[in-house]
């Protein structure tokens, strides 16, 4: 029911580069290499309570005799009745996909993924010393904000470090890591250093990762190498004057040449990243596709491997910009570009979907690097904290001081956990994770926003201050929730992609009460959970034996979350069905709890794993992960109560409508000031 | 020329950033889940031997390393640098602990002469013990000629000249081969091991010996007592005459 409105809406991509990600196409591990399945990923694992038939024992690995008891006992009415109806098609494996369905499926984050095997793992490590070192000795972030470009040297060393072909597969000259290692080492470079990071990344995260994802083996055999060497970069071309959020309006087109050999492209690209240095474009435009069947033609986008070589590339003076200065940023122009036929990436006409997987790809990665930069800032947060002393007393002592700490190392800890975790998902092979990825991009992007921020309010005067570094980071950081997607546009693809399969769920049941008799099960089971929710009884789901017993607590915090989350996603379905695509008042606050959720689940499961392994951080996680759930089942809880129940939202919703209007008819504030003049 | 062969010893120790701390039992330093790594002299040493091998006068480089189990860690990193295979001389932790030059240089010898050598390189001194002997007794064990505090290496022919820092100023050698050279701070800059070098390294073959396979006794005469903190830096005392500097040095003994 919601099908291509999801696509619609949420797919709107900025061609705003981002800082790395990682790529690797859906594959596992590198050729070569058995996956690193272990007891705990191959484990059967209790999917929803109601809806499907019980796959088998479950396995709980905190379960007591009793609580399983318990459970087998709220469900087993129901269970009997559905038996008779199946699932029709694989269910998604998504947590979230599963959470706005009111269902717990905990496949992918219990337990905490751990995908990395011994050889993979001790190679990583000896990986982090040297580029960390690089970037402690070798990179002057503030030489290269200051002069507006990567110092020669530092780029020349990041070359010859290999930083450039991180992903790229090893045969093809590259280091070929997987994607939670390329986590690793984009925490190090986030830590230090955004606008290298952006280089680095608008590069090989969406600059050439097109071809990792879509070339023939001749396109990567052709260009993977010297991309991989560093000795040609990459830049993703999707942007223009017209086209932002709206990527699908794109205007530079590419014209096929009646002997079918090559294409003419011409358009201009606004705000490229590496656009000023790269000699490899993706580039992705209008082409002419005619549909077999009705012979009618329409434009759709097709994405292409342009060279600079290829004559008829120029590229405009670098933009001055708040933050990553040292990222080059330029308009790219294509003037009559003669563009080979094999340089077609993927297939004519399917340009949006190449330009969607690219950047959904690579979006954990950003969270990685956000998580180092928060590590970074929080440390000199603390430093200052521990240091300054002001009415006789270390400014550690003081409560304001301690809450700003305390809520920065959380949503470092949250935005951290969520990173590896989709990366560890994609590792073990998941192909749904794309609202995953989403969150964790909103997510890590405002959270980076928010500790630096802060750290420069612990620091006072002195963190608004140059010298110490952090006002460059806050103003590196601002680009993070505007482009590679905007967090505005991402929160109703999460909204609204969240909502697919439950309206299609919901269509279905229509259906099926047309033809009651032959779906009893499904009207049953839907009956049931309806019943019991607005009983106040609970969905019968639990966490219970999933999460750690000492997090037991937090663990009912997330289901009554998700239950009172599901409900309300389900009302308005009811209420709106299609028209909900319009409802963005809506939508943002579903959105919302939707990463409020996520996020509880992320830190109950990491914690729970540290608990379980007796990690000597345990403890210390165990309150982060508490103290998060305890605000985040608070604001989902009034969040939803207030959408749910209270009359005045309308009311709300018309006001911000109308105060709107009234600006943009006076072409800003309305009121003159309380002088009158 | 290019058949010389060259052995580069290189040590695991505490990583110099790394703020020390001491065990409360006072046998030793806390390295427990501390952060450790190649000793930046042997890193200088292993650098020089590279561009030995690099320039072509030197076929082969061998990285040698006693210690537990971890001293892989730190002889990969040396073959990420270039160098093309390594020794383990696997010691037991306990036993580790009691590692000393002597013992050390007893291995490298045995080493040198098994392995062929010409050239024996090592860092000056460990930045944990700071001894500053092992390539001394190494040059002795072998009775070869020895450069030490090296801040430039030439091969000329098949003699090496090595220029020494030392008090007085720079000081230079001709020394004959097989020789032993230890390496000083402006000798060189090591490079980064890039991640392309890691990964080759991975292929390249680590041997795992004991040191009863080269006939070495690892005792040791010496035994450590105690381990302690330096005592506290007390605040100095400002006076306002000489006369009540003296005085005061007379007062706490000094004079």
């Amino acid at each position: 029911m919601l099908g291509g409105l999801a696509a619609a809406a949420g797919t709107r991509i900025m061609g705003k580069e981002i800082e790395a990600e990682a790529q690797r196409p859906r594959q596992t591990w590198r050729p070569g290499q058995p996956p690193a399945m272990t007891a705990k990923t191959m484990s059967s694992r209790p999917t929803a309570l109601l809806g499907q038939p019980r796959p088998g024992p479950a396995r709980r690995p905190y379960a007591g005799g009793a609580a399983q008891l318990a459970l087998d006992k709220s469900d087993s009415h129901l269970s009997d009745a559905l038996n008779k109806e199946k699932p029709a098609k694989a269910e998604s494996k998504s947590f979230a996909v599963a959470m706005f369905k009111g269902q717990l499926t905990t496949d992918q984050v219990f337990p905490y993924p751990s995908v990395l095997n011994q050889e993979q793992t001790e190679f990583l490590k000896e990986l982090v010393e040297p580029v960390s070192r690089f970037f402690e000795e070798v990179n002057d972030p503030a030489k290269n904000d200051t002069l507006e470009m990567v110092e020669e040297t530092t780029l020349q060393g990041l070359k010859e470090l290999g930083a450039f072909g991180l992903q790229v597969p090893s045969e093809l000259g590259g280091v070929g890591l997987c994607n939670t290692q390329y986590a690793r080492l984009v925490e190090i470079v986030g830590m230090h250093d955004l606008a290298v990071g952006i280089t680095l990344g608008a590069h090989q995260s969406i600059g050439f990762k097109g071809i990792l994802l879509f070339g023939t083996k001749a396109q990567k055999e052709k260009y993977l190498p010297k991309l991989a060497s560093g000795e040609t970069l990459a830049a993703f071309c999707l942007t223009e004057p017209s086209s932002g959020s709206d990527a699908a309006s794109i205007r530079t087109s590419a014209v096929p040449s009646p002997c079918g050999k090559y294409y003419t492209l011409n358009g201009s690209k606004l705000w490229i990243s590496n656009g000023g240095l790269a000699d490899i474009f993706t580039v992705f435009a209008k082409t002419p596709v005619t549909d077999p069947a009705t012979g009618a033609v329409k434009e759709k986008i097709t994405a292409f491997v342009v060279e600079r070589g290829f004559g008829g590339v120029t590229h405009g003076p670098p933009e001055k910009k708040m933050g990553i200065k040292a990222s080059n940023t330029a308009e790219v122009f294509f003037d009559g570009v003669r563009v080979p036929s094999e340089n077609v990436l993927g297939e004519v006409g399917s340009g949006f979907k190449v330009a969607m997987h690219i950047l959904n790809n690579g979006r954990f990665g950003m969270a990685a690097a956000l998580a180092g930069t928060m590590r970074g800032i929080i440390t000199k947060a603390v430093d200052y904290a521990t240091n300054r002393i002001q009415f006789g007393e270390k400014i550690h002592n003081f409560g304001l001081i301690q809450e700003k700490l305390a809520r920065m190392v959380m949503l470092q800890y949250v935005t951290e956990s969520m990173a590896y975790m989709v990366s560890a998902n994609m590792d073990q092979g998941s192909t749904d994770f794309q609202i995953e990825a989403a969150i964790s991009k909103i997510f890590g992007s405002e959270a980076a926003w928010k500790v630096t921020d802060e750290c420069i309010q612990i620091m006072g005067g002195m963190g608004f201050m140059k010298e110490p570094g952090v006002e460059r980071v806050l103003r590196d950081l601002r680009i993070f929730r505007i482009f590679e997607g905007t967090n505005d546009i991402l929160r109703l693809f999460v909204a609204l992609q969240g909502c697919m399969d439950k309206g299609k769920e919901l269509s279905g049941l229509g259906s099926a009460l047309k033809n009651p008799f032959g779906n009893a099960g499904l009207l049953l089971g839907e009956a049931g959970k309806q019943l019991r929710r607005r009983a106040g009884l609970g969905s019968g789901l639990s966490l219970s034996g999933i999460v750690h017993p000492e997090l037991s607590r937090s663990g009912e915090l997330a289901v009554q979350a998700l239950e009172q989350f599901a409900t309300v996603v389900e009302a308005k379905l009811i209420k709106h069905k299609k028209g909900i695509v319009n409802e963005q008042f809506l939508l943002q606050r579903l959105a919302d709890g939707a990463i409020d959720l996520y996020a509880m689940v992320v830190v109950l499961s990491r914690a729970s794993r540290s608990l379980s392994e007796g990690h000597h951080t345990a403890q210390h996680e165990k309150m982060l992960c508490d103290t998060w759930c305890i605000e985040a089942a608070a604001r989902i809880r009034e969040g939803m109560a207030a959408l749910q129940s209270d009359p005045r939202q309308h009311e709300l919703y018309r006001n911000f409508k109308s105060i709107s209007k009234a600006l943009v008819e006076r072409g800003g504030v309305v009121t003159s000031n309380p002088l009158g003049f | 020329m290019a058949e010389l062969r060259a052995l580069v010893a290189v040590k695991r120790v505490i990583d110099y950033a790394v703020k020390i701390r001491v065990k409360p039992d006072k046998t030793g330093v806390v390295t427990d889940g501390v952060k450790h790594s190649m000793n930046p002299f042997c890193e200088i040493a292993v650098e020089e031997a590279v561009r030995l091998k690099e320039k072509k006068l030197v076929k082969e480089v061998i990285a040698v390393s006693c210690g537990p189990a971890q001293c892989q860690e730190t002889i990969r990193t040396a073959l990420a640098m270039g160098a093309d295979r390594g020794i383990h001389v696997e010691v037991p932790p306990a036993e580790a602990e009691r590692l000393g030059p002597l013992q050390v240089a007893q291995v490298l010898a045995k080493l040198a002469e098994k392995e062929k050598v010409d050239l024996v390189l090592l860092g000056k001194q460990a930045i944990d013990d700071d001894c500053n002997q092992t390539g001394q007794m190494t040059a002795g064990f072998l009775d070869w000629p020895q450069g030490t505090f090296a801040s430039q290496v030439t091969l000329e022919g098949d003699k090496l000249k090595v220029e020494r820092e030392i008090d007085g100023g720079l000081e230079t050698l001709r020394l004959k081969l097989p020789a032993v050279v230890t390496t000083d701070l402006r000798l060189n800059e090591p490079r980064y091991a890039t991640l392309p070098n890691i990964m080759k390294a991975k292929k390249k073959k680590i041997e795992v010996i004991k040191p009863g396979d080269l006939g070495v006794d690892l005792t040791s005469k010496l035994s450590v007592i105690s381990v302690e903190d330096p005592p506290q830096r007390t605040a100095g005392v400002k006076v306002e005459t000489t006369e009540d500097l003296v005085a005061k040095l007379k007062e706490i003994g000094r004079i």
